[in-house]
């Protein structure tokens, strides 16, 4: 018998198998056309920024918005389903699978979604040469934790509402003001200083920051370890606080 | 000829009826409030990431005839289109499809008098209000911070209505054919592709040419190029020729609904 977290993880993934089709533009169409858009599209008129190539300035930024955006969308109408409407959780829970067991094996589901399309983005853009340097390849993990470090906290409040409007003002002033002001288009210094603060509480911002450096192969502006460990915390008390929702939310 | 022969059956009584049940399931709770008037802020969000933020690094950009304005000033007409879109798709796509496939709503209202066609342009003005007060707010704003002429401004107004009207048409009858929750992926990936490639950030004259070719005959370029035409004061025939564009997209959307929902509802 597998371990109890890799059948949530299997199940998971079964379920991807069948309806993987219906996130093929969100996870890995969107970013492309994203970077068409505002990359090339916009570009073309800005030149450079910090002597860079705007182009190559956003990949970075387009790459950790994309696994940020990925890991708020899957962790919102799923996660509340699982409890509401199909009570999935439910069925896991008559199992001996644990609550714990299932927020681990949720997380693992939404890292491997977040790799393969940071993969495919990273293998694309690429190609066509917009990666300055090898240190590319230390996004992945990077992209790894982010998603984890947003993919928790979503989950535990997924679990914890009733009512699933809420998740449209999840998007609405949570998601879209990040993905917007949090580094990804232009640089958070041109913000006004109050602003900036709020993006910098961001994880989005540190995931931004630490890719872009890893890409144009750059110090990132605060130490590596500064930008790491902001992300660790939301982690951690993301879990916590998930685990915590499962097992109240399981209770009834 | 659309009008005529809508003009002969439709009752507006029934019509309003159909939009009065909309207004009376603002009742039903805060969210959908709060959902409704957060939409507002979507593209105000936009402006002030890409056409302030990106717009310090972009400077001034050529509008083509001669005239160069700040970014800012270039992106807001392109973000009250894609406002006008959204207000309207908002309605007529996701809550048009949940009343019509689940709750079964447009079953019980056709057990009364009311008709396919009616339920079809009831749908389509509360759509319409929503839409409205989107683009009034978004013009609000665009004056205050000076990226339109307040006469100007007003004057564009009718052209989101128009925006809102073609939108909402084209979205209602789409609906009609959506099989369950999951083509609303391809839906969105549609509305989001729209919304990049209009001429919203970047001028179409710098698109490559197939691209541009393909662009110039989608609905939210024309809808773009109208409304930004009248906020930026550029009166010329194109305008025309994009409004028209609009009103045939709006009459073929609102016979298709109306069609489909006769046969899908009433057989």
């Amino acid at each position: 018998m597998a371990h109890p977290t890799v059948a949530v993880l299997e199940r998971h993934l079964t379920l991807y198998r069948r309806l993987w089709r219906a996130s093929l533009f969100s996870s890995f169409l969107l970013p492309l056309l994203f970077l068409a858009s505002i990359g090339l599209g916009v570009g073309g008129y800005v030149g450079t920024v910090g002597g860079v190539p705007y182009v190559e300035w956003i990949v970075p930024g387009v790459l950790a918005s994309t696994a940020f955006q990925m890991a708020v969308g899957e962790c919102t109408y799923s996660v509340m389903g699982e409890f509401k409407w199909t009570r999935g959780a439910h069925a896991m829970f008559a199992t001996r699978v644990s609550a714990w067991d299932m927020v681990r094996g949720w997380m693992l589901y939404i890292v491997f979604r977040v790799l393969i399309a940071a993969v495919v983005f990273l293998v694309v853009v690429g190609a066509f040469g917009a990666l300055a340097s090898v240190w590319s390849v230390a996004t992945v993990p990077v992209v790894a934790l982010l998603a984890v470090a947003v993919a928790a906290p979503v989950t535990a409040f997924a679990a914890s509402i009733d009512h699933d409007s809420y998740f449209a003002l999840l998007f609405r002033f949570v998601m879209i003001p990040s993905t917007l002001f949090a580094g990804v288009f232009f640089p958070v210094e041109q913000l006004p200083a109050l602003v900036r603060l709020v993006a910098y509480a961001s994880p989005l911002w540190h995931a931004v920051e630490l890719c872009r450096a890893a890409t144009l192969g750059a110090a990132p502006p605060w130490p590596v370890w500064a930008h790491v460990g902001y992300l660790l915390v939301f982690c951690v008390a993301g879990l916590y606080w998930a685990a915590v929702a499962y097992r109240k939310r399981l209770q009834d | 000829m659309v009008t005529l022969v809508v003009a002969r059956r439709v009752s507006a009584g029934r019509v309003g009826a159909v939009v009065g049940r909309n207004v009376g399931a603002l009742r039903s709770g805060a969210s959908y409030w709060l959902v409704l008037v957060s939409g507002f802020f979507e593209p105000l969000l936009y402006l002030l990431s890409i056409g302030i933020g990106v717009g310090a690094l972009v400077g001034r950009i050529p509008l083509g005839d001669g005239r160069v304005v700040s970014y800012a000033v270039f992106v807001a007409p392109a973000m009250l289109a894609a406002s006008a879109m959204n207000g309207a798709l908002a309605e007529t796509t996701f809550n048009f499809f949940f009343k019509m496939k689940y709750a079964k709503t447009f079953e019980a209202i056709l057990a009364t008098p009311v008709r396919p066609i009616e339920v079809a342009l009831g749908e389509l003005t509360w759509a319409m209000m929503r839409s409205a007060f989107y683009t009034a707010a978004f013009l609000l704003v665009m004056a205050v911070m000076g990226l339109a002429e307040p006469w100007w401004a007003l004057a564009a107004f009718p052209a989101t209505m128009l925006v809102g009207v073609a939108f909402g048409a084209a979205g209602m009858a789409v609906s009609t054919f959506l099989r369950g929750w999951q083509d609303f992926d391809l839906m969105t990936a549609a509305q989001f592709s729209l919304f990049l490639f209009s001429g919203t950030f970047a001028p179409v004259g710098g698109y490559p040419p197939v691209l541009a070719a393909v662009v110039e005959v989608t609905p939210l370029y024309h809808a773009v190029e109208l409304v930004r035409g009248l906020a930026l004061g550029r009166l010329e025939w194109a305008l025309a020729g994009h409004a028209l564009y609009l009103v045939v997209l709006a009459g073929v959307g609102l016979w298709v609904a109306s069609r489909r929902i006769q046969r899908v509802l009433c057989s």
